[in-house]
């Protein structure tokens, strides 16, 4: 799995994604957001995780792909938007997200992409 | 009438794998009104089977330490029904566990045939914050579960845990 090419990662996310969600998979694309355009409810982020590190082979720690204690916290997200620091955690935490895109987004949700776990099981292969 | 939906496990291999049965009898309630003159079990109750199976097997698994709720169905198929005078069985086999909580395979069968499959996600709740919703309301099934799994000793040990496999297998889907 260590030279799935990107393209491959995409199309088991994908598959991850259809079994997980119960979508089609026209409608997972790189850019789909989990909650805004798939629908994911908090449950499912467990079910992802889940059959990533079944699918994949890897192990995803708690709250490493789905940081819910940073989105939970006042000191990084308010109104729904992420703070400075909370900017500042994630880029830390969370080298694979595109957090650019918030700029113009209200809701911090629109965070988990497609596209962001993608790119961290790219990552994870990549380090294994 | 109790909520408790298999009758005895038949094996229990710790954080791996769990067998037990269940026997229909027509003198179950639900079967008056499903459906009236045509008894068949209800599906849902089938679930519920394959849930409490797995969700014991999700709280053992961790020493009763988490209570354990039933969170999701991802995927369920039928392909057969289950009359008055069947026996269920039904399987257990744990996927994925953390302290999140554990996904698991379940299969029914009926007379050995086979009669469902089932894909259960349970999640961990924190036993502080459970306790006030739950209220010590499934306390009564203690004693049960420690006949049902036939470990007395590792029951006693995790009085609180008992409980809360129980009301984990029994809350149902959100």
């Amino acid at each position: 799995m260590a030279t799935a090419t990107r393209g491959e990662i995409f199309d088991k996310v994908q598959n991850t994604l259809v079994d997980a969600l119960g979508v089609d998979a026209d409608d997972v694309s790189s850019e789909s957001t989990l909650s805004g355009d798939l629908g994911a409810e908090s449950i499912d982020y467990l079910d992802i995780v889940f059959r990533l590190e079944k699918n994949f082979g890897i192990k995803i720690p708690r709250g490493d792909l789905f940081p819910e204690n940073v989105m939970t916290d006042p000191q990084f997200v308010s109104g729904g938007k992420l703070t400075e620091r909370g900017v500042e955690e994630l880029r830390v935490r969370m080298p694979w997200a595109n957090l650019d895109r918030l700029k113009d987004n209200a809701n911090v949700q629109d965070l988990f992409t497609v596209e962001m776990i993608v790119n961290y099981v790219e990552t994870k292969l990549s380090n294994n | 009438m109790r909520w408790l939906w298999i009758d005895k496990f038949v094996e229990f291999q710790s954080g791996r794998f769990a067998r037990s049965v269940k026997n229909v009898s027509m003198a179950e309630e639900q079967l008056r009104d499903h459906f009236p003159g045509y008894p068949i079990m209800p599906n849902s109750l089938i679930i519920e089977g394959m849930a409490q199976t797995g969700g014991i097997l999700v709280g053992e698994a961790q020493g009763f330490k988490n209570m354990v709720v039933l969170a999701k169905l991802s995927r369920v198929d039928f392909c057969d029904a289950a009359l008055p005078g069947d026996q269920l069985t039904y399987e257990a086999k744990l996927v994925e566990l953390n302290d999140e909580g554990a996904m698991v395979e379940g299969k029914a069968f009926v007379n050995g045939r086979p009669l469902a499959t089932a894909e259960i996600l349970f999640g961990h709740v924190d036993r502080s914050g459970a306790s006030a919703v739950l209220n010590g309301r499934y306390a009564s099934y203690r004693q049960e579960l420690t006949h049902l799994l036939g470990v007395p000793d590792r029951a006693a040990d995790a009085t609180h845990g008992t409980e809360g496999a129980l009301a984990a297998s029994a809350a149902g889907p959100s």
